[in-house]
């Protein structure tokens, strides 16, 4: 049968992250190029510093939608026409916003990146904001937000930062905005937003995959040429909690078979400087699938299909936070579970063999990360939005190495705050309610879905 | 493209494919079993996928979990993934651990059972509950395709019955059940092994050569009950799901050409000029023209026995009635029945799908899972590389013929969700009234 003799490893090949280029175009944009000669692929993606997080008080929602709006026509093509020209090339288009940035990327086959480069770059550079159009693209947001209510998962997720943030924090609401301030945004906003935010100083442009630098200078130089120079200045976010206290809240769907839970508190802004030892103590506490909060919670109880606890990072403090569903009966078993494991890991050091299965997976993963031009891509974009050092993805596994058993505790005693976990259950409230205020893990409140 | 190829079989029928690619330290290793729902017997809905959560509780030289915790420790990622038609298992790790995915997946092919306990099946029949009512009874159209398979294949088919299985069933699944699937499909004649990334073939061989070839050849699979079914339903068909869902959603299926055939190819290019990205012919129509629709999609099965299925998938708009949901999709397709499909639009799906083809290939995870899924349906792992090609060779003519002979009204299954509960939409649509 099958040797019972485990094999060793074999000897490491060393791994690097692709070289890349960087340089600032004469205009300001920043260019950034990481060749990789494997297959005849060109990921191109365009950063803008104009993500969620600058939206105007009472306008929550306008990057969102001046992302979208920005593929619904050109000074030269219509919105319809625009996706034709692109996807006859092979090639579609994908725009968003996250809370820190504006994307806007294409992959192409690298023989049509001449024709592809130029019309992404007059959607950057010249789009136009049709009104029809932005009424439409308001419509499906508001859409959208109604799906989210009968979506437990992303109910819960949006219900959770709701309650960790203070009313005035842009974080406390929804990324894409609510139905009511959606509802009154207009063509205009879009508009002021684009103006005020697409320009050069705010716009870093990454070419990935089969591509030499001189090549992509040469065409990211014609393409974007005349883009608004200067620079944005940096908007100051406002981020307090909304409560001091540990809280439950209920969010009622009745009749559900699962509640969905999640239980944190207000993490770290990515360019904290225990971000290594955190990443690691939060592999250990939920962060794996050998991770103490999913083997307790799935393996050694059956209560869920799988647990995990994360950092949300963000340039401001996102929110930290373990996440479950769990049949209804169990909720205030798996809850217990949950705070169990949150104290033990603030006060005893984690086990030799914990650590290695950490920091080794982080390490090891390191190169699977990236192996398409897409990732490769939005790894750069990462190091730009969050002003990370050039070196970063070289001295990546290195860091993640020089964290011990003692610097995991302390990330654990300084980052986790037992006395401020917020817990947001959405389920079956009549089931409950009552078990969860026995645990005495807050004030219940309960929410209408 | 092409990728490199090598393959061979041990004595005891384990079929090998090989794709070196030295670019990242990295290699993937993939095996597919040539079983999945379809294989189930009566009573046992939902075997297939509960069995493949028993594959990671051990096995006789690995403890319970230790299989995630020694490639992760590895610095490796893994799952596996049960089907109608087959189930895999798979890791990415770096390439000097790949002795050690080999070994964990040879020693739970060859020698499972000793590692099978009461409480381990307990456990997993308890998280795999929480699987279903996470993935299927608590999310919004989660039940979506077990009831479109009830809806388009005849009770008898083996596509007939729930993939994820009904409770009832669960709770019957036994460790007796657990010993005879095994025996029965996880032996290495019923089974496709792919290694692809940083690897020496020779090496590789011999590993597997080493880990593999000791485990004994099965008996032989039942066969399944006949699968083959005529090219149309013959009628319309229809359901309507109320369900806890904000936006009604329409999901209408028609039958057509098994994965692998020629026709599949027209199938699946007509599939894409409908319903990939924001050119397509519906999200044209239905979002951004008539702007009775959220969403739309349309894809292919890709199911390899008996017959395929063609989905439209189309999210209604709030206001959007949903009588006249159904009535703007059979109008669409009314209309591609009536005037065709253009040579753009062929060329516009094609280019699409010939970037997704390339882009594919970069990751040895994917490569891998191809050169199983080829082998395993059609003993061919060399059509990986021949998909470019058979795409392209499909024509506008093509495209039309598949539509006059599938799209008909005969041919058509509708599933539609329904709000159960219209208030709240209306509440949330007159709070956006009431500010603009």
């Amino acid at each position: 049968m099958v040797t019972a003799l485990r094999p060793k490893s074999g000897p490491a090949r060393s791994y690097q992250f692709p070289k890349f280029h960087s340089e600032v175009l004469s205009d300001g944009i920043r260019l950034l190029v990481a060749p990789v000669e494997k297959l005849p692929v060109v990921t191109v993606l365009v950063v803008v510093d104009a993500g969620s997080s600058n939206d105007p008080i009472g306008k929550e929602g306008v990057a969102m939608l001046t992302a979208r709006a920005l593929l619904e026509g050109t000074r030269r093509y219509d919105g319809a026409k625009l996706a034709e020209k692109f996807e006859q090339l092979g090639t579609s288009l994908d725009s968003g916003a996250d809370w820190d940035s504006i994307f806007i990327k294409i992959t192409v086959l690298s023989e049509r990146l001449w024709a592809a480069l130029g019309l992404l770059s007059e959607v950057v550079t010249t789009p136009v904001f049709p009104e029809r159009e932005v009424e439409r693209l308001k419509a499906e947001r508001l859409a959208e937000i109604l799906q989210i209510e009968t979506e437990p998962r992303a109910l819960a997720d949006e219900r959770f930062e709701s309650f960790l943030y203070a009313e005035e924090s842009r974080y406390s609401k929804p990324d894409g905005g609510s139905a009511e301030s959606v509802s009154r945004l207009s063509r205009a906003d879009v508009e002021q937003f684009y103006r005020s935010r697409f320009i050069s100083g705010a716009t870093t442009v990454i070419l990935t995959g089969d591509v030499q630098p001189d090549e992509a200078h040469e065409l990211v130089e014609s393409a974007f040429g005349g883009f608004p120079t200067g620079s944005t200045p940096a908007q100051p976010l406002v981020v307090a909690p909304r409560s001091g206290a540990r809280n439950v809240h209920i969010v009622s769907k009745s009749g559900a078979p699962q509640s969905e839970l999640r239980v944190g508190h207000i993490g770290l802004p990515r360019s904290h400087p225990d971000y290594f030892p955190t990443k690691v103590m939060n592999a250990v506490l939920g962060g794996l699938f050998g991770s103490r909060i999913n083997l307790n919670l799935r393996e050694a109880h059956g209560y869920t299909y799988g647990a995990s606890s994360y950092y949300d990072w963000r340039r401001g403090p996102g929110p930290f936070a373990v996440a479950t569903a769990v049949e209804s009966d169990v909720t205030a078993l798996a809850l217990r579970e949950i705070f169990l494991e949150i104290d033990r890991i603030r006060h005893e050091e984690i086990s030799a063999d914990e650590l290695s299965l950490a920091t080794h997976y982080l390490e090891g993963v390191f190169p699977i990360r990236y192996e398409t031009t897409s990732a490769v891509a939005t790894a750069l974009a990462n190091m730009v939005i969050h002003d990370l050092p050039r070196d970063y993805y070289d001295s990546y596994r290195r860091n993640i190495r020089g964290v011990t058993v003692g610097s995991v505790l302390e990330a654990a005693r300084t980052h986790i705050h037992p006395g401020e976990l917020q817990t947001v259950v959405v389920g079956d409230a009549a089931l409950i309610r009552e078990p969860l205020a026995e645990l005495g893990a807050g004030v219940v409140h309960i929410h209408d879905a | 493209m092409r990728i490199p190829i090598e393959t061979f079989h041990l004595d005891n029928g384990l079929f090998v494919t090989l794709s070196e690619d030295h670019t990242a330290p990295i290699v993937a290793v993939n095996l597919w079993y040539h079983v999945g729902s379809a294989n189930e017997r009566e009573g046992r809905t939902g075997f297939a996928h509960l069995f493949e959560h028993m594959l990671f509780q051990g096995s006789a030289h690995v403890g319970s979990n230790e299989h995630f915790e020694l490639i992760q420790r590895a610095g490796g990622t893994l799952n596996g993934s049960t089907w109608l038609e087959r189930t895999n298992y798979f890791e990415t790790i770096p390439s000097n651990e790949l002795a050690l995915a080999l070994w964990l997946e040879a020693d739970r092919m060859g020698e499972l059972l000793p590692a099978m306990t009461q409480e381990k099946l307990d456990t997993q029949r308890d998280v795999v509950k929480n699987e279903r009512r996470w993935s299927v009874d608590n999310q919004p159209y989660g039940t979506m395709l077990e009831k479109l398979q009830e809806l388009v294949f005849p009770s008898w088919h083996p596509f007939h019955h729930s993939l994820i299985g009904s409770m009832e069933d669960l709770s019957a699944a036994s460790l007796d059940d657990v010993a005879q699937f095994f025996a029965t499909y996880y032996t290495p004649d019923n089974a496709v092994l792919s290694i692809a990334g940083d690897f020496d073939s020779s090496n590789a061989r011999s590993l597997v050569e080493n880990f593999f070839g000791p485990i004994p050849r099965g008996k032989g699979k039942p066969p399944l009950s006949a699968m083959t079914l005529p090219s149309v339903f013959g009628k319309q068909l229809r359901a309507v799901v109320p369900d806890d869902v904000s936006l009604a959603r329409l999901f209408m299926a028609f039958r057509a050409p098994v994965f692998g055939s020629e026709e599949y190819y027209a199938s699946s290019v007509c599939a894409a000029l409908l319903g990939m990205r924001k050119g397509s012919r519906l999200y044209r129509s239905l979002v951004r023209e008539r702007q009775v629709a959220a969403g739309v999609s349309a894809f292919t099965f890709g199911l390899a026995k008996g017959t395929d299925l063609l989905v439209v998938d189309v999210t209604a708009r709030p206001e959007t009635e949903t009588s006249q949901l159904e009535e703007e999709v059979e109008r669409e397709i009314d209309l591609l029945l009536s005037d065709g499909v253009t040579g753009e639009e062929v060329n516009r799906a094609l280019a699409l799908i010939e970037t997704d083809l390339v882009a594919s290939l970069q990751s040895a995870g994917e490569r891998a899972d191809g050169l199983s899924m080829f082998a395993t349906y059609f003993g061919e792992p060399e059509l990986i590389n021949e998909q470019t090609e058979r795409y392209r060779a499909v024509t506008t003519a093509k495209v039309n013929d598949f539509i006059t002979e599938r799209m008909v009204e005969e041919n058509r299954a509708s599933l539609l969700y329904v709000p159960k509960d219209r208030v709240e939409v209306e509440e949330i649509l007159a709070t956006a009234a009431g500010v603009s």
